[in-house]
């Protein structure tokens, strides 16, 4: 009997192809509409997590000041060499520990200039930030002591000032001295902020102090911790070893803060999923509307067939029966609708995710969730229209013109 | 005779059956006291002028309506207490319906017209077509089962509906004015197409017609005038042995 009448629904569907395709198109749009928001605001957010990542893995930034930002280091000191010292030897479970000095400056080869940011650091701020080399070397513990000029480059800087060739060996000359280049540094591309994270120069924290800045300041202390989860107990060794050599009270305020790159992306993450959900929603009320669009079209059915249903009636066909045949019929018509929404959402979402060049993840759940959702639709809408058919009186429905 | 109408073995007996349409002021009373008993195996024809409840009765009978008092007794059951769904049942497994309108499904084949009674009974496919098939044959219909109703003629749209009526062997037909919509070279092979039901496989005819005619097929008829039976007789041509 069920599938009897799932034949006799099909066949309904195909005799009003047009009609049929016009009453799901609300449930077409509104399901392609959810998972595509969904799957770009997960390709969005995982994206968003890698290039936080890229700064370094389980990356703490110590800088002075109360706050992050313009202005938040006003009258705070500033770190001195022997603060990232202190730190590296006397707080546990960290893996490296570098100082950071930047400044940026104007940097010529040959006919070429380009506008970059000096960083003066140690050796061990290719292991705090992550970084591995494409091409040559870092600087020795020797050049870094001597205050040596020589420098790594991003890979934006090789390519706008070396044409892409081997800069090994080369000279560039930085702000108004002259560098020589001994290694390249991998691309990482754009930061979760979106600036360039390959336009970059490294170089020994005494040769940007000595030549660039001319204080003995460390701008910005790196700690990366030896374990992801370890980040918040070392955070909280470095805040009391800081308090401490700044001699700051019990009762006031740090004087600089440490910033948890994990935090960071844990906040952006949540952004995103906050967007993500509230765009879902949205296409989810575009999916109720569809199953209004369905209700209509199915009353308009039972008024059009109700001599048809006053036959069904009299030849002895009971009113569950009756109410089987238009409920089966309008969940197939929005199950069509959902397996058409999810085909279309699979296409827009693998064109729009390569567009915005963030990753494609398919996601069963909301591919599943959403054609779940557009069935359940056909039974809710379904049922009032398929309750009102089974109702009829045979003999009025028999004499209806 | 009238004791063979009175007999216990009747088929379907109607006794004190009123119908009353509306309430208060606008009430309308269709039917006041009808009583009726029909055999197995009779070809009954209902007449009578409009408004004078024929139609009532007939859908009482049918079971597609219920009086508002008396009784009503299908092979000794009683009828008028029964549920809607209860009188669908009975409507399933021993009526069949023949209206004046055809009433097919458009768009559909007349083989898929014809099993549809079937579909409810939940036979098996192939039984289905089988007995579709040879209910098609009996009503003169061989090699048209694939055609739907709009390339089928009106007298072969009434056959269609008489082989949907007979498919499931009913105890009883009701016709409604079958010949209503047909001219009279179709509506004789339609009296002569029920006479052989009738006559071949037994099936008690219950049909309403305003065409004397047309009753003149019938074994008995029956006149109806405001609600209430005015004549019941055999049909003389019948008694003078035709």
């Amino acid at each position: 009997m069920i599938w009897n009448t799932l034949l006799l629904a099909l066949r309904e569907i195909r005799r009003n192809l047009l009609r049929s395709f016009l009453t799901i198109l609300g449930i077409v749009i509104g399901v392609a509409a959810v998972i595509t928001m969904v799957t770009l605001g997960n390709g969005a957010t995982q994206s968003i997590s890698d290039q936080v990542s890229s700064l370094g893995s389980n990356l703490l930034m110590v800088r002075p000041g109360q706050r992050m930002g313009p202005g938040g280091s006003a009258g705070a000191p500033m770190f001195k060499l022997a603060d990232v010292q202190a730190i590296a030897t006397q707080v546990s479970g960290i893996k490296a520990v570098a100082p950071e000095t930047r400044k940026a400056v104007s940097v010529v080869v040959g006919a070429r200039n380009w506008s970059s940011v000096a960083t003066g650091s140690t050796r061990d701020y290719f292991t705090a930030a992550g970084w591995t080399l494409s091409a040559g070397r870092i600087f020795t513990e020797a050049e870094a002591r001597g205050g040596q000029a020589v420098c790594v480059i991003g890979a934006t800087l090789q390519r706008e000032l070396f044409g892409g060739g081997d800069p090994l060996g080369e000279s560039m000359r930085v702000a108004d001295f002259s560098c020589q280049v001994i290694g390249v540094l991998a691309a990482k591309g754009q930061s979760a902020f979106g600036s360039d994270q390959d336009d970059t120069i490294v170089m020994p924290i005494r040769t940007v102090q000595r030549r660039l800045t001319g204080d003995p300041d460390v701008r910005t202390i790196l700690v990366s911790a030896n374990d992801s989860n370890a980040t918040e107990a070392v955070k909280v060794r470095v805040e009391t070893l800081l308090r401490e050599r700044r001699k700051i009270g019990a009762n006031e305020d740090d004087n600089f803060n440490v910033l948890d790159t994990k935090q960071i992306a844990q906040t952006l993450s949540t952004t995103t999923r906050i967007m993500t959900t509230l765009l879902g929603a949205v296409a989810a009320v575009s999916l109720l509307v569809g199953g209004i669009g369905i209700m209509n079209i199915m009353l308009v059915s039972v008024t059009e067939r109700t001599r048809e249903i006053g036959i069904r009636l009299a030849i002895g066909a009971l009113e569950h029966e009756v109410l089987l045949q238009f409920l089966i019929e309008a969940v197939v018509l929005s199950s069509l609708g959902g397996l058409i929404g999810v085909a279309l959402a699979t296409g827009a979402s693998i064109g729009l995710s390569s567009l915005m060049s963030i990753p494609y993840l398919f996601d069963p759940g909301i591919n599943l969730l959403s054609f779940g959702i557009s069935a359940l639709i056909g039974v809710v809408f379904g049922f009032f229209p398929a309750r009102r058919a089974a109702r009829l009186d045979p003999i009025d429905a028999l004499r209806h013109e | 005779m009238s004791a063979m109408h009175d007999a216990p073995e009747a088929l379907i007996r109607l006794a004190g059956i009123t119908k009353v349409y509306g309430s208060g002021q606008a009430a309308f009373q269709a039917l006041r006291g009808v009583d009726l008993s029909i055999s197995a195996g009779e070809f009954v024809a209902v007449m009578g002028p409009s408004g004078s409840g024929k139609s009532t009765v007939m859908n009482i009978l049918g079971c597609l309506d219920t009086p508002t008092s008396g009784s009503y007794e299908f092979q000794g059951v009683h009828v008028e207490t029964m549920d809607r769904n209860q009188r669908a049942l009975l409507r399933r497994h021993f009526l069949g319906f023949v209206f004046q309108g055809f009433n097919l499904l458009g768009r559909t084949s007349a083989l898929e017209n014809v099993e549809l009674p079937l579909l409810y009974r939940g036979e098996p496919a192939a039984k289905r077509h089988a007995a579709a098939r040879a209910a098609l044959a009996q009503v003169g219909l061989d090699g048209w089962e694939d055609h739907t109703p709009a390339e089928l003629s009106g007298g072969q749209q009434q056959r269609v509906a008489i082989a949907r009526a007979i498919v499931t062997n009913p105890a009883v037909l009701l016709a409604d004015e079958p010949t209503g919509n047909l001219d009279s070279q179709r509506s004789v092979e339609i009296m002569e197409l029920l006479t052989e039901l009738n006559r071949q496989r037994g099936i008690t005819i219950l049909m309403v017609t305003h065409e004397p005619d047309m009753a003149a097929y019938a074994h008995r008829q029956v006149h109806f005038v405001d609600g209430r039976v005015d004549s019941d007789a055999r049909t003389p041509a019948l008694e003078a042995g035709t």
